[in-house]
């Protein structure tokens, strides 16, 4: 299991060809209080890159992006019904989505968790 | 990840520090730009900020507004020629909601008045100080002097335990009831207090010379009622209590009458006129206008925001949403929007337009969450 991270503050925890989705604890910090989480449906086809997901907090809208192309397997309704997920465990209970990778070699142009770190310690 | 909106101005070069600069950094604020100022969006989190006020009391910083004071033996009648209010019936340290009008009674700005034995106090907006000025330097008598009392920093402790907290430091403040006003000693620092505020809560606005706010504002805080807040829960605060903010949900082309701000021209000055856009605002008093400012509750949980569009079943865009967001009592997405005046009734379900999506409705009554002002004759 392996943990690969966007420069739009996504996070994708890739196990075989499955992936599950979420925004980073840096991102959640950037965002605030989150009100409104919009998941996308199993079945949909996601393309690197493409709008995912919505998340609102108090203060603004935000799109989260597809890390990886693939097909979505599910939606997490927990955070949809408790948008707050995002907040208090970003990385964990308050993933977006989970899918099916549609090109492993995708992962190679994504960050490591120290280089995704680092990226942050320098925004 | 990337914002597509922000309720807050986006960052721009020229950010002027405010006397409370340094304080709400040492204090782990989020600065932001707003009105040409870094001023503090949050400490620690828009929604426990906003449930903070409601439940205790909250310190705001609203230094960046403008304090005005119109002197000379013109300036009540100057003042009548700029504004709508009837400042003959005005009483010594009584604040009043008044507006600056343009020629079509269109709203240049929105200011609270005040009358201080010899001369007039004016709080105006931050964003429109410099216009404001402009306006009032060309409109006003040469027997009006106007002076912007840059030396003169602005609080606001706002919240049911405000009173607690600020009589604790400054015997007899209880004795105001809202919209009055008094001097006071705070600290060893003079203060214009006043029983008012921006958030649908009892409070105060406390103006203290900026050599003493940051004493002041630590003083304050250090009582165990109040905490700082950002202006991103001033913003939702004030959503809530259905409370206009200038350049989103008041601009030059909205109307008075339109805007639902009819109480701000006083009933004198409607039958004798004498004040811009009179004759515009006369008819529309008397016809009803076109378009009309509402509350509305919104389906679901999904925040409709400040650009959204109000559409007919053509799809035609007949009016738009002025300020939307999430509300952290109700627990559900509120917004104000200008409507067709056939549609303003409550309970006349909208429909809105945003991000390619449509989003219901319903025109409700305001405040969304109750006013608890302390007025005059109330129980306590």
């Amino acid at each position: 299991m392996s943990i690969y991270y966007t420069k739009e503050h996504e996070w994708v925890r890739v196990e075989g060809d499955s992936g599950t989705v979420g925004v980073t604890d840096f991102a959640q910090g950037q965002l605030g209080d989150v009100v409104f989480v919009e998941v996308p449906e199993a079945g949909r086809t996601l393309s690197r890159g493409g709008e995912a997901a919505v998340v609102e907090s108090v203060k603004a809208a935000s799109e989260v992006y597809a890390p990886v192309s693939g097909t979505v397997t599910e939606g997490n309704q927990a955070v949809v019904d408790e948008p707050s997920l995002v907040n208090t465990d970003p990385e964990g209970e308050g993933w977006f989505f989970k899918l099916t990778l549609g090109d492993v070699a995708e992962l190679d142009e994504l960050m490591s968790a120290e280089q995704y770190q680092s990226y942050c310690d320098e925004q | 990840m990337s914002e597509t909106e922000q309720a807050t101005a986006p960052q721009a070069p020229a950010q002027a520090a405010l006397p409370l600069d340094g304080w709400h950094r040492d204090r782990g604020a989020r600065m932001v730009e707003f009105a040409g100022y870094a001023m503090p969006i949050q400490y620690e989190g828009i929604l426990a900020e906003h449930k903070w006020t409601r439940a205790s009391a909250g310190l705001f910083d609203v230094s960046h507004m403008g304090q005005l004071l119109v002197a000379g033996p013109e300036a009540e009648r100057g003042l009548e020629s700029v504004l709508p209010t009837d400042l003959a019936l005005l009483k010594d340290a009584k604040p009043k909601y008044s507006l600056l009008l343009n020629e079509e009674g269109g709203i240049i700005d929105d200011l609270m008045v005040t009358r201080r034995g010899e001369h007039f106090y004016l709080v105006v907006n931050g964003a429109t100080k410099a216009g404001d000025i402009a306006h009032l330097e060309a409109k006003l008598p040469r027997g009006a002097v106007l002076d912007h009392m840059k030396e003169q920093a602005l609080l606001a402790l706002q919240g049911p335990k405000a009173v607690d907290a600020l009589a604790r430091l400054v015997p007899g403040v209880e004795a105001l009831t809202f919209m009055t006003a008094g001097v006071f000693q705070l600290d060893g620092a003079t203060a214009w207090i006043s029983r008012s505020g921006y958030t649908g809560e009892d409070g105060f606005e406390i103006s203290v010379p900026a050599r003493d706010v940051a004493r002041i504002a630590e003083l304050l805080c250090a009582q165990a009622e109040v905490k700082p807040i950002g202006l991103g829960a001033r913003d939702s605060l004030r959503l809530e209590a259905g409370l206009p903010l200038y350049g989103h949900d008041l601009d030059h082309s909205t109307t008075p009458v339109e805007a639902g701000l009819t109480f701000a021209l006083a009933k004198r000055r409607r039958a004798e006129g004498g004040f811009p856009g009179w004759h515009r605002l006369a008819k529309e008093l008397a016809d009803g206008p076109i378009r009309k400012r509402v509350g509305l509750l919104i389906e679901g949980r999904q925040p409709v925001r400040e650009g959204a569009m109000v559409v007919d079943g053509e799809g035609n865009e007949v009016g738009k949403v002025t300020s939307g967001g999430f509300s952290p009592c109700l627990e559900a997405p509120i917004a104000m929007a200008y409507v067709p005046a056939a549609s303003a009734a409550e309970g006349s379900v909208i429909a809105l337009a945003a991000r390619g999506k449509i989003y219901a409705g319903t025109v409700t009554a305001m405040p969304f969450v109750p006013h608890r002002y302390q007025r005059k004759g109330a129980a306590a």
